[in-house]
Protein backbone atom coordinates (compact mmCIF):
# COMPACT_ATOMS: atom_id res chain seq x y z
CA UNK A 1 0.00 0.00 0.00
CA UNK A 2 1.49 3.05 -1.09
CA UNK A 3 0.51 6.85 -1.09
CA UNK A 4 -1.10 7.20 -3.83
CA UNK A 5 -3.68 3.98 -3.52
CA UNK A 6 -4.70 5.58 -0.10
CA UNK A 7 -5.08 8.76 -2.01
CA UNK A 8 -7.48 7.45 -4.67
CA UNK A 9 -8.99 5.21 -2.08
CA UNK A 10 -10.16 8.03 0.29
CA UNK A 11 -11.02 10.28 -2.97
CA UNK A 12 -13.45 7.83 -4.06
CA UNK A 13 -15.44 7.05 -1.07
CA UNK A 14 -15.57 10.72 -0.37
CA UNK A 15 -16.47 11.36 -4.17
CA UNK A 16 -19.30 8.60 -3.33
CA UNK A 17 -20.82 10.54 -0.28
CA UNK A 18 -20.92 13.41 -1.75
CA UNK A 19 -21.80 12.62 -5.84
CA UNK A 20 -24.58 10.17 -4.70
CA UNK A 21 -27.02 12.56 -3.78
CA UNK A 22 -26.30 15.00 -6.68
CA UNK A 23 -26.73 11.76 -8.87
CA UNK A 24 -29.99 10.84 -7.61
CA UNK A 25 -31.13 14.56 -7.71
CA UNK A 26 -29.94 14.80 -11.27
CA UNK A 27 -32.48 11.51 -12.40
CA UNK A 28 -35.04 13.73 -10.60
CA UNK A 29 -34.38 16.67 -12.84
CA UNK A 30 -34.20 14.86 -16.34
CA UNK A 31 -37.58 12.24 -15.42
CA UNK A 32 -39.19 16.12 -14.53
CA UNK A 33 -37.84 17.51 -17.62
CA UNK A 34 -38.94 14.08 -19.78
CA UNK A 35 -42.32 14.76 -18.58
CA UNK A 36 -43.15 18.56 -18.72
CA UNK A 37 -42.93 19.24 -15.20
CA UNK A 38 -40.90 21.80 -13.98
CA UNK A 39 -37.88 20.05 -13.00
CA UNK A 40 -36.73 20.45 -8.70
CA UNK A 41 -33.48 21.71 -7.73
CA UNK A 42 -31.01 19.54 -8.32
CA UNK A 43 -29.46 20.25 -4.50
CA UNK A 44 -33.07 19.11 -3.47
CA UNK A 45 -31.46 15.53 -1.95
CA UNK A 46 -28.93 17.85 -0.47
CA UNK A 47 -31.48 20.10 1.66
CA UNK A 48 -34.29 17.24 2.49
CA UNK A 49 -30.93 15.53 4.14
CA UNK A 50 -29.99 18.75 6.09
CA UNK A 51 -33.54 19.27 6.96
CA UNK A 52 -33.53 15.73 8.30
CA UNK A 53 -30.76 15.84 10.18
CA UNK A 54 -32.04 19.00 11.92
CA UNK A 55 -35.23 17.50 13.00
CA UNK A 56 -35.77 15.78 16.19
CA UNK A 57 -36.24 12.05 15.70
CA UNK A 58 -39.22 10.41 16.96
CA UNK A 59 -39.83 6.36 17.86
CA UNK A 60 -41.97 4.18 18.07
CA UNK A 61 -42.69 3.10 22.04
CA UNK A 62 -41.69 -0.63 20.48
CA UNK A 63 -39.09 0.16 18.72
CA UNK A 64 -35.81 -2.10 19.56
CA UNK A 65 -32.15 -1.13 19.72
CA UNK A 66 -32.16 -2.92 15.96
CA UNK A 67 -34.64 -0.27 14.29
CA UNK A 68 -32.55 2.78 15.77
CA UNK A 69 -29.02 0.87 14.67
CA UNK A 70 -30.14 -0.50 11.58
CA UNK A 71 -29.69 2.95 9.46
CA UNK A 72 -26.07 2.86 10.35
CA UNK A 73 -25.56 -0.16 9.26
CA UNK A 74 -27.05 0.11 6.12
CA UNK A 75 -25.58 3.55 5.47
CA UNK A 76 -21.96 1.69 6.31
CA UNK A 77 -22.46 -1.16 4.44
CA UNK A 78 -22.76 1.12 1.58
CA UNK A 79 -20.26 2.98 2.12
CA UNK A 80 -17.56 0.19 2.45
CA UNK A 81 -19.51 -1.00 -1.01
CA UNK A 82 -18.33 2.15 -2.27
CA UNK A 83 -14.80 1.98 -0.76
CA UNK A 84 -14.36 -1.23 -2.76
CA UNK A 85 -15.91 -0.56 -6.81
CA UNK A 86 -13.31 1.66 -8.58
CA UNK A 87 -15.35 4.51 -9.65
CA UNK A 88 -12.63 6.41 -11.05
CA UNK A 89 -8.85 4.24 -10.20
CA UNK A 90 -8.54 0.99 -10.26
CA UNK A 91 -5.62 0.28 -7.76
CA UNK A 92 -7.09 1.51 -4.37
CA UNK A 93 -5.95 0.35 -1.33
CA UNK A 94 -8.59 -1.55 0.07
CA UNK A 95 -9.29 -3.68 -3.00
CA UNK A 96 -7.75 -6.54 -1.49
CA UNK A 97 -10.20 -6.89 1.17
CA UNK A 98 -12.75 -7.83 -0.94
CA UNK A 99 -13.86 -9.50 -4.11
CA UNK A 100 -17.03 -8.75 -6.37
CA UNK A 101 -18.80 -11.51 -4.01
CA UNK A 102 -18.42 -9.58 -0.87
CA UNK A 103 -19.51 -6.63 -2.46
CA UNK A 104 -22.91 -8.51 -3.13
CA UNK A 105 -22.96 -9.99 0.43
CA UNK A 106 -22.91 -6.07 1.49
CA UNK A 107 -26.18 -5.39 -0.46
CA UNK A 108 -27.62 -8.27 1.13
CA UNK A 109 -26.92 -7.37 4.71
CA UNK A 110 -28.36 -3.81 4.23
CA UNK A 111 -30.99 -5.24 2.73
CA UNK A 112 -31.43 -7.90 5.49
CA UNK A 113 -31.73 -5.21 8.10
CA UNK A 114 -33.44 -2.69 6.45
CA UNK A 115 -36.29 -5.62 6.39
CA UNK A 116 -35.70 -6.21 10.00
CA UNK A 117 -36.07 -2.99 11.02
CA UNK A 118 -39.32 -2.68 8.80
CA UNK A 119 -40.81 -5.66 10.41
CA UNK A 120 -39.76 -4.67 14.26
CA UNK A 121 -42.45 -1.96 14.95
CA UNK A 122 -44.95 -4.51 13.71
CA UNK A 123 -47.20 -2.24 11.45
CA UNK A 124 -48.83 -3.67 8.70
CA UNK A 125 -47.31 -1.00 6.03
CA UNK A 126 -43.51 -2.11 7.28
CA UNK A 127 -44.00 -5.87 6.98
CA UNK A 128 -45.94 -5.39 3.41
CA UNK A 129 -42.63 -3.70 2.27
CA UNK A 130 -40.40 -5.93 3.63
CA UNK A 131 -41.64 -9.10 2.43
CA UNK A 132 -41.76 -7.57 -1.51
CA UNK A 133 -38.14 -5.92 -0.87
CA UNK A 134 -36.88 -9.96 0.00
CA UNK A 135 -38.88 -11.08 -3.13
CA UNK A 136 -37.27 -8.78 -5.14
CA UNK A 137 -33.93 -9.13 -3.55
CA UNK A 138 -34.01 -12.99 -3.21
CA UNK A 139 -34.62 -13.15 -7.30
CA UNK A 140 -32.19 -9.95 -8.08
CA UNK A 141 -29.61 -11.21 -6.54
CA UNK A 142 -28.72 -14.73 -8.48
CA UNK A 143 -29.09 -12.38 -11.29
CA UNK A 144 -26.12 -10.09 -9.77
CA UNK A 145 -24.44 -12.88 -9.14
CA UNK A 146 -24.31 -14.37 -12.68
CA UNK A 147 -23.51 -11.10 -14.03
CA UNK A 148 -20.21 -11.21 -11.73
CA UNK A 149 -19.26 -14.52 -12.91
CA UNK A 150 -19.29 -13.86 -16.35
CA UNK A 151 -17.05 -11.15 -16.00
CA UNK A 152 -14.93 -13.06 -13.88
CA UNK A 153 -14.62 -16.17 -16.54
CA UNK A 154 -13.17 -13.21 -18.78
CA UNK A 155 -10.46 -12.05 -16.35
CA UNK A 156 -9.92 -14.57 -14.54
CA UNK A 157 -10.36 -13.15 -11.35
CA UNK A 158 -13.35 -11.92 -8.91
CA UNK A 159 -11.70 -8.83 -7.61
CA UNK A 160 -13.91 -5.77 -9.03
CA UNK A 161 -10.76 -3.51 -9.34
CA UNK A 162 -9.34 -6.28 -11.39
CA UNK A 163 -12.34 -6.90 -13.92
CA UNK A 164 -12.46 -3.03 -14.61
CA UNK A 165 -8.74 -3.27 -15.37
CA UNK A 166 -9.01 -6.18 -17.43
CA UNK A 167 -11.96 -5.34 -19.67
CA UNK A 168 -10.73 -1.32 -20.02
CA UNK A 169 -7.28 -3.10 -21.49
CA UNK A 170 -8.58 -5.15 -23.62
CA UNK A 171 -9.10 -4.00 -27.80
CA UNK A 172 -12.60 -3.07 -28.55
CA UNK A 173 -14.99 -6.26 -29.77
CA UNK A 174 -18.37 -7.26 -30.36
CA UNK A 175 -18.99 -9.15 -26.95
CA UNK A 176 -22.85 -10.99 -26.86
CA UNK A 177 -22.30 -12.23 -23.54
CA UNK A 178 -21.31 -8.75 -22.45
CA UNK A 179 -24.10 -7.42 -23.79
CA UNK A 180 -27.03 -9.78 -22.60
CA UNK A 181 -25.42 -8.89 -19.14
CA UNK A 182 -25.82 -5.47 -19.56
CA UNK A 183 -29.40 -5.59 -20.10
CA UNK A 184 -29.52 -7.92 -16.90
CA UNK A 185 -27.54 -5.54 -14.82
CA UNK A 186 -29.73 -2.45 -15.98
CA UNK A 187 -33.22 -4.67 -15.25
CA UNK A 188 -31.32 -5.74 -11.85
CA UNK A 189 -30.27 -2.15 -11.32
CA UNK A 190 -34.28 -0.82 -11.85
CA UNK A 191 -35.06 -3.60 -9.57
CA UNK A 192 -32.84 -2.98 -6.62
CA UNK A 193 -33.22 0.55 -6.77
CA UNK A 194 -36.89 0.64 -6.55
CA UNK A 195 -37.17 2.45 -10.37
CA UNK A 196 -40.32 2.41 -12.22
CA UNK A 197 -40.96 -1.00 -13.43
CA UNK A 198 -40.93 -2.75 -9.72
CA UNK A 199 -41.46 0.44 -8.10
CA UNK A 200 -42.35 4.26 -7.97
CA UNK A 201 -39.69 5.99 -5.92
CA UNK A 202 -41.99 9.46 -5.93
CA UNK A 203 -45.01 7.70 -4.71
CA UNK A 204 -46.33 6.97 -0.95
CA UNK A 205 -49.39 5.24 -2.70
CA UNK A 206 -50.02 2.17 -0.19
CA UNK A 207 -50.70 -0.51 -2.60
CA UNK A 208 -47.63 -0.44 -5.01
CA UNK A 209 -44.95 1.19 -2.45
CA UNK A 210 -41.86 -1.31 -1.83
CA UNK A 211 -39.21 1.46 -0.81
CA UNK A 212 -40.87 3.72 1.41
CA UNK A 213 -42.94 1.50 3.03
CA UNK A 214 -40.17 0.41 4.65
CA UNK A 215 -38.74 3.76 5.85
CA UNK A 216 -42.21 4.67 6.99
CA UNK A 217 -41.66 4.82 10.23
CA UNK A 218 -38.53 6.39 10.37
CA UNK A 219 -37.77 10.09 10.97
CA UNK A 220 -34.89 12.63 11.58
CA UNK A 221 -31.38 11.17 11.14
CA UNK A 222 -32.40 7.98 10.94
CA UNK A 223 -34.71 8.68 7.49
CA UNK A 224 -32.21 10.96 6.44
CA UNK A 225 -29.22 8.45 6.63
CA UNK A 226 -31.63 5.75 5.12
CA UNK A 227 -31.94 8.00 2.28
CA UNK A 228 -28.39 8.63 1.76
CA UNK A 229 -27.82 5.11 2.19
CA UNK A 230 -30.69 5.01 -1.11
CA UNK A 231 -28.82 7.22 -3.29
CA UNK A 232 -25.55 6.04 -2.46
CA UNK A 233 -27.14 2.18 -3.41
CA UNK A 234 -28.21 4.05 -7.14
CA UNK A 235 -24.20 5.47 -7.28
CA UNK A 236 -22.51 2.64 -6.49
CA UNK A 237 -24.66 0.28 -8.89
CA UNK A 238 -24.20 3.07 -11.31
CA UNK A 239 -20.47 2.62 -10.72
CA UNK A 240 -20.41 -1.25 -10.41
CA UNK A 241 -22.06 -0.77 -14.21
CA UNK A 242 -19.33 1.57 -15.63
CA UNK A 243 -16.68 -0.73 -14.06
CA UNK A 244 -17.67 -3.96 -16.01
CA UNK A 245 -19.64 -2.84 -19.08
CA UNK A 246 -17.91 1.09 -20.04
CA UNK A 247 -14.89 0.55 -18.32
CA UNK A 248 -12.93 3.14 -20.30
CA UNK A 249 -11.10 6.62 -19.04
CA UNK A 250 -11.36 4.97 -15.42
CA UNK A 251 -7.35 4.89 -13.98
CA UNK A 252 -5.58 2.13 -14.27
CA UNK A 253 -2.38 2.81 -13.12
CA UNK A 254 -0.90 5.34 -9.80
CA UNK A 255 -0.38 8.61 -12.03
CA UNK A 256 -2.65 11.57 -9.95
CA UNK A 257 -2.91 12.64 -13.74
CA UNK A 258 -4.85 9.22 -14.70
CA UNK A 259 -7.00 10.38 -11.58
CA UNK A 260 -7.44 13.63 -12.69
CA UNK A 261 -8.36 12.69 -15.84
CA UNK A 262 -11.15 10.03 -14.75
CA UNK A 263 -12.94 12.49 -12.21
CA UNK A 264 -14.61 14.24 -15.65
CA UNK A 265 -14.97 10.98 -17.51
CA UNK A 266 -16.68 9.32 -14.28
CA UNK A 267 -19.29 12.80 -14.12
CA UNK A 268 -19.95 12.53 -17.73
CA UNK A 269 -20.91 8.97 -17.82
CA UNK A 270 -22.64 9.30 -14.30
CA UNK A 271 -25.01 12.15 -16.31
CA UNK A 272 -25.60 10.29 -19.18
CA UNK A 273 -26.54 7.19 -17.15
CA UNK A 274 -29.13 9.28 -14.76
CA UNK A 275 -30.51 10.58 -18.27
CA UNK A 276 -30.73 7.67 -19.31
CA UNK A 277 -32.47 5.74 -16.08
CA UNK A 278 -34.68 8.61 -16.32
CA UNK A 279 -35.75 7.84 -20.04
CA UNK A 280 -35.90 3.86 -19.16
CA UNK A 281 -38.43 5.00 -15.91
CA UNK A 282 -40.68 7.44 -18.27
CA UNK A 283 -40.77 5.11 -21.30
CA UNK A 284 -42.03 1.94 -19.13
CA UNK A 285 -45.24 1.78 -16.77
CA UNK A 286 -44.98 0.08 -13.65
CA UNK A 287 -45.50 -3.57 -13.48
CA UNK A 288 -47.92 -5.23 -10.85
CA UNK A 289 -46.18 -6.74 -8.13
CA UNK A 290 -46.97 -10.36 -9.44
CA UNK A 291 -45.19 -9.10 -12.42
CA UNK A 292 -42.14 -8.60 -11.23
CA UNK A 293 -41.23 -11.95 -10.56
CA UNK A 294 -41.23 -12.36 -14.52
CA UNK A 295 -39.12 -8.90 -14.79
CA UNK A 296 -36.80 -10.72 -12.65
CA UNK A 297 -36.59 -13.83 -14.40
CA UNK A 298 -36.26 -12.02 -17.51
CA UNK A 299 -32.98 -10.64 -16.27
CA UNK A 300 -31.89 -13.58 -14.45
CA UNK A 301 -32.26 -15.34 -18.43
CA UNK A 302 -30.26 -12.47 -19.66
CA UNK A 303 -27.41 -13.18 -17.54
CA UNK A 304 -26.99 -17.02 -17.62
CA UNK A 305 -27.62 -16.65 -21.36
CA UNK A 306 -25.01 -14.26 -21.55
CA UNK A 307 -22.86 -16.92 -19.30
CA UNK A 308 -23.79 -19.84 -21.56
CA UNK A 309 -22.89 -17.57 -25.30
CA UNK A 310 -19.91 -16.86 -23.48
CA UNK A 311 -19.04 -20.64 -22.67
CA UNK A 312 -19.93 -22.11 -26.31
CA UNK A 313 -18.82 -18.99 -28.81
CA UNK A 314 -15.99 -17.54 -26.89
CA UNK A 315 -17.19 -14.31 -27.28
CA UNK B 1 -10.72 -12.02 -27.07
CA UNK B 2 -9.85 -9.64 -29.25
CA UNK B 3 -8.30 -11.45 -32.12
CA UNK B 4 -11.62 -12.62 -34.02
CA UNK B 5 -11.81 -11.17 -36.85
CA UNK B 6 -14.89 -8.67 -37.37
CA UNK B 7 -17.03 -10.70 -39.29
CA UNK B 8 -16.36 -14.13 -37.48
CA UNK B 9 -17.58 -11.26 -34.32
CA UNK B 10 -20.57 -10.23 -35.88
CA UNK B 11 -21.56 -14.49 -36.92
CA UNK B 12 -21.08 -15.26 -33.43
CA UNK B 13 -23.61 -11.97 -32.32
CA UNK B 14 -25.91 -13.20 -34.93
CA UNK B 15 -25.93 -16.46 -33.56
CA UNK B 16 -26.68 -15.13 -29.79
CA UNK B 17 -29.34 -13.04 -30.98
CA UNK B 18 -31.29 -15.78 -32.76
CA UNK B 19 -30.82 -17.54 -29.33
CA UNK B 20 -32.28 -14.46 -27.37
CA UNK B 21 -35.05 -14.07 -30.02
CA UNK B 22 -36.01 -17.53 -29.22
CA UNK B 23 -36.33 -16.91 -25.61
CA UNK B 24 -38.67 -13.50 -26.80
CA UNK B 25 -41.10 -15.84 -28.68
CA UNK B 26 -41.07 -17.93 -25.38
CA UNK B 27 -42.57 -15.20 -23.43
CA UNK B 28 -44.37 -12.97 -26.00
CA UNK B 29 -48.39 -13.34 -25.61
CA UNK B 30 -49.28 -11.13 -28.22
CA UNK B 31 -49.83 -13.16 -31.76
CA UNK B 32 -49.22 -10.28 -34.11
CA UNK B 33 -45.76 -9.83 -31.90
CA UNK B 34 -44.93 -13.10 -32.22
CA UNK B 35 -45.17 -12.81 -36.18
CA UNK B 36 -42.42 -10.36 -35.89
CA UNK B 37 -40.14 -11.45 -34.00
CA UNK B 38 -40.60 -14.73 -36.09
CA UNK B 39 -39.84 -12.14 -39.05
CA UNK B 40 -37.08 -10.86 -36.90
CA UNK B 41 -35.46 -13.97 -36.78
CA UNK B 42 -35.68 -14.56 -40.62
CA UNK B 43 -33.81 -11.11 -41.01
CA UNK B 44 -31.04 -12.29 -38.56
CA UNK B 45 -30.78 -15.40 -40.55
CA UNK B 46 -30.56 -14.02 -43.56
CA UNK B 47 -27.69 -11.03 -42.31
CA UNK B 48 -25.69 -14.38 -40.60
CA UNK B 49 -25.95 -16.45 -44.83
CA UNK B 50 -24.50 -12.97 -46.08
CA UNK B 51 -21.97 -12.66 -43.92
CA UNK B 52 -20.42 -16.43 -44.00
CA UNK B 53 -21.27 -16.36 -47.80
CA UNK B 54 -19.09 -13.70 -48.03
CA UNK B 55 -16.68 -14.93 -45.51
CA UNK B 56 -16.65 -18.62 -47.64
CA UNK B 57 -16.86 -17.59 -51.07
CA UNK B 58 -19.42 -19.60 -51.61
CA UNK B 59 -21.64 -18.45 -54.32
CA UNK B 60 -24.91 -20.34 -53.13
CA UNK B 61 -25.15 -18.59 -49.50
CA UNK B 62 -26.07 -15.60 -51.63
CA UNK B 63 -29.24 -17.61 -53.09
CA UNK B 64 -29.81 -19.02 -50.09
CA UNK B 65 -29.97 -15.80 -48.55
CA UNK B 66 -32.23 -13.81 -51.11
CA UNK B 67 -34.21 -17.20 -50.86
CA UNK B 68 -34.41 -16.62 -46.55
CA UNK B 69 -35.05 -12.66 -47.28
CA UNK B 70 -37.89 -13.00 -49.80
CA UNK B 71 -39.74 -16.05 -48.36
CA UNK B 72 -39.21 -15.49 -44.15
CA UNK B 73 -39.28 -12.12 -44.15
CA UNK B 74 -41.48 -10.89 -46.24
CA UNK B 75 -44.05 -14.04 -47.47
CA UNK B 76 -44.71 -15.82 -44.31
CA UNK B 77 -45.35 -12.81 -42.08
CA UNK B 78 -47.52 -11.32 -44.51
CA UNK B 79 -49.65 -14.67 -44.93
CA UNK B 80 -49.37 -14.44 -41.42
CA UNK B 81 -50.49 -11.36 -40.28
CA UNK B 82 -53.31 -11.94 -43.33
CA UNK B 83 -54.83 -15.02 -40.95
CA UNK B 84 -54.57 -13.21 -38.12
CA UNK B 85 -56.57 -10.23 -39.35
CA UNK B 86 -58.97 -12.94 -40.68
CA UNK B 87 -58.92 -15.02 -37.64
CA UNK B 88 -59.13 -12.61 -35.29
CA UNK B 89 -56.78 -13.76 -33.14
CA UNK B 90 -54.46 -11.25 -31.48
CA UNK B 91 -53.75 -12.75 -27.94
CA UNK B 92 -52.24 -16.47 -26.81
CA UNK B 93 -54.55 -17.37 -23.66
CA UNK B 94 -51.86 -18.53 -20.57
CA UNK B 95 -49.88 -21.14 -21.76
CA UNK B 96 -49.56 -24.20 -20.03
CA UNK B 97 -46.67 -23.19 -17.64
CA UNK B 98 -46.69 -19.73 -16.78
CA UNK B 99 -43.67 -17.40 -18.35
CA UNK B 100 -41.18 -17.33 -16.01
CA UNK B 101 -40.96 -21.32 -15.37
CA UNK B 102 -41.34 -21.55 -19.17
CA UNK B 103 -38.23 -19.37 -19.01
CA UNK B 104 -36.47 -21.49 -16.35
CA UNK B 105 -36.82 -24.81 -18.76
CA UNK B 106 -35.64 -22.94 -21.71
CA UNK B 107 -32.39 -22.43 -20.09
CA UNK B 108 -32.01 -26.15 -18.93
CA UNK B 109 -32.87 -26.76 -22.63
CA UNK B 110 -30.43 -24.34 -23.74
CA UNK B 111 -27.87 -26.13 -21.73
CA UNK B 112 -29.10 -29.52 -22.42
CA UNK B 113 -28.75 -28.55 -26.48
CA UNK B 114 -25.08 -27.05 -25.62
CA UNK B 115 -24.15 -30.43 -24.47
CA UNK B 116 -26.16 -32.13 -27.08
CA UNK B 117 -24.01 -30.58 -29.71
CA UNK B 118 -20.46 -30.54 -28.66
CA UNK B 119 -19.64 -34.18 -30.22
CA UNK B 120 -21.12 -32.94 -33.10
CA UNK B 121 -19.19 -29.33 -32.99
CA UNK B 122 -16.00 -31.33 -32.21
CA UNK B 123 -16.50 -33.43 -35.68
CA UNK B 124 -16.81 -30.24 -38.16
CA UNK B 125 -14.28 -28.40 -39.86
CA UNK B 126 -16.33 -25.15 -40.29
CA UNK B 127 -15.51 -21.88 -38.95
CA UNK B 128 -18.99 -21.18 -37.35
CA UNK B 129 -18.92 -24.98 -35.50
CA UNK B 130 -19.62 -23.19 -32.56
CA UNK B 131 -22.61 -22.10 -33.01
CA UNK B 132 -23.91 -25.30 -33.97
CA UNK B 133 -25.30 -25.96 -30.30
CA UNK B 134 -27.40 -22.38 -30.42
CA UNK B 135 -29.01 -23.92 -33.55
CA UNK B 136 -29.98 -26.71 -31.43
CA UNK B 137 -31.00 -24.67 -29.22
CA UNK B 138 -33.08 -22.77 -31.07
CA UNK B 139 -34.83 -26.13 -32.62
CA UNK B 140 -35.03 -27.18 -29.07
CA UNK B 141 -37.08 -24.20 -27.68
CA UNK B 142 -38.92 -23.95 -30.31
CA UNK B 143 -40.19 -27.54 -29.73
CA UNK B 144 -41.00 -26.09 -26.17
CA UNK B 145 -42.85 -23.36 -27.66
CA UNK B 146 -44.87 -25.57 -29.68
CA UNK B 147 -45.57 -28.13 -26.48
CA UNK B 148 -46.37 -25.09 -24.17
CA UNK B 149 -48.94 -22.64 -26.07
CA UNK B 150 -52.90 -23.67 -26.67
CA UNK B 151 -53.26 -21.91 -30.18
CA UNK B 152 -52.54 -23.29 -33.33
CA UNK B 153 -51.33 -20.13 -34.63
CA UNK B 154 -48.21 -20.07 -31.94
CA UNK B 155 -47.51 -23.44 -32.90
CA UNK B 156 -47.32 -22.60 -36.31
CA UNK B 157 -45.01 -20.04 -35.94
CA UNK B 158 -42.83 -22.14 -32.87
CA UNK B 159 -42.68 -24.50 -36.42
CA UNK B 160 -41.67 -22.11 -38.58
CA UNK B 161 -38.63 -21.26 -35.78
CA UNK B 162 -37.82 -24.53 -35.91
CA UNK B 163 -37.38 -25.00 -39.58
CA UNK B 164 -35.19 -21.52 -39.22
CA UNK B 165 -33.55 -23.19 -36.16
CA UNK B 166 -32.66 -26.31 -38.65
CA UNK B 167 -31.27 -23.98 -41.39
CA UNK B 168 -29.33 -22.47 -39.13
CA UNK B 169 -27.56 -25.75 -38.23
CA UNK B 170 -27.03 -27.06 -41.19
CA UNK B 171 -25.59 -23.48 -42.35
CA UNK B 172 -23.31 -23.74 -39.37
CA UNK B 173 -22.44 -27.22 -39.49
CA UNK B 174 -21.68 -27.35 -43.32
CA UNK B 175 -22.27 -24.24 -44.62
CA UNK B 176 -25.65 -24.52 -46.04
CA UNK B 177 -27.75 -27.47 -47.15
CA UNK B 178 -27.29 -28.19 -51.18
CA UNK B 179 -28.89 -25.93 -53.28
CA UNK B 180 -32.05 -28.32 -54.29
CA UNK B 181 -32.52 -29.33 -50.90
CA UNK B 182 -32.75 -26.12 -49.75
CA UNK B 183 -35.50 -25.04 -52.62
CA UNK B 184 -37.46 -28.16 -51.62
CA UNK B 185 -37.54 -27.27 -47.53
CA UNK B 186 -39.00 -23.57 -48.96
CA UNK B 187 -41.37 -25.15 -51.13
CA UNK B 188 -42.53 -27.74 -48.29
CA UNK B 189 -42.93 -24.69 -46.18
CA UNK B 190 -45.07 -22.97 -47.97
CA UNK B 191 -47.36 -25.04 -48.81
CA UNK B 192 -47.77 -26.35 -45.70
CA UNK B 193 -47.94 -22.88 -44.41
CA UNK B 194 -50.90 -23.32 -46.70
CA UNK B 195 -52.41 -25.82 -46.08
CA UNK B 196 -52.48 -24.94 -42.51
CA UNK B 197 -54.26 -21.73 -43.13
CA UNK B 198 -57.19 -23.65 -44.60
CA UNK B 199 -56.66 -26.04 -41.66
CA UNK B 200 -57.12 -23.07 -39.53
CA UNK B 201 -60.50 -21.92 -40.90
CA UNK B 202 -61.68 -25.53 -40.40
CA UNK B 203 -60.84 -26.09 -37.02
CA UNK B 204 -62.17 -22.76 -36.06
CA UNK B 205 -65.62 -23.57 -37.71
CA UNK B 206 -65.49 -26.97 -36.00
CA UNK B 207 -64.96 -26.14 -32.49
CA UNK B 208 -65.16 -22.19 -32.49
CA UNK B 209 -61.94 -21.60 -31.42
CA UNK B 210 -58.52 -22.40 -32.33
CA UNK B 211 -57.54 -23.67 -29.11
CA UNK B 212 -56.08 -26.99 -30.05
CA UNK B 213 -57.52 -28.57 -26.44
CA UNK B 214 -60.45 -29.09 -28.62
CA UNK B 215 -58.89 -31.69 -30.62
CA UNK B 216 -57.26 -33.76 -27.56
CA UNK B 217 -60.42 -35.46 -27.20
CA UNK B 218 -61.89 -38.40 -30.02
CA UNK B 219 -66.00 -37.54 -31.16
CA UNK B 220 -67.67 -39.92 -31.97
CA UNK B 221 -69.90 -38.57 -35.53
CA UNK B 222 -73.49 -38.78 -34.80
Amino acid sequence: MNFSELATQVLEILAALAAAPLFLGWVNQCRAWLQNRSAPSLWLPYRSIRKLFYKDAVLAQNASALFRIAPYIVFGAMTVAAAIIPSMGTRMALSPVADAIALVGLFATARMFIALAAMDIGTAFGSLGARREMMVGFLAEPALLIIIFLASLLSATTALPAISEYLATQPLALHPSLAFTAVAFTMVLLAENARIPIDNPATHLELTMIHEALLLEYSARHLALMEWAAALKLFNYACIGFALFVPWGVATGNGPLQILVSIPVLALKLALAGAGLALIETLSAKLRVFRAPEFLATAFLFAVLGLLVHLLLGA
Amino acid sequence: MGNTPIDMQLLNACAALLLLLSFAMLSQRRVVSLVNLLAMQGALLCIATLLLAWRTGNNHLYFSAALTLGLKVFLLPWLLHRLIRRLQVYWDTEPMLNIAGTMLVGLLIVVFAFGLAQPISALASTATRSAIGIAVAVILLAFLMMITRRKALSQVVGFLSMENGLFFGAMSATYGMPMVVELGVALDILVAMLVLGVFFFQIREQFDSLDLHHLERLREDK
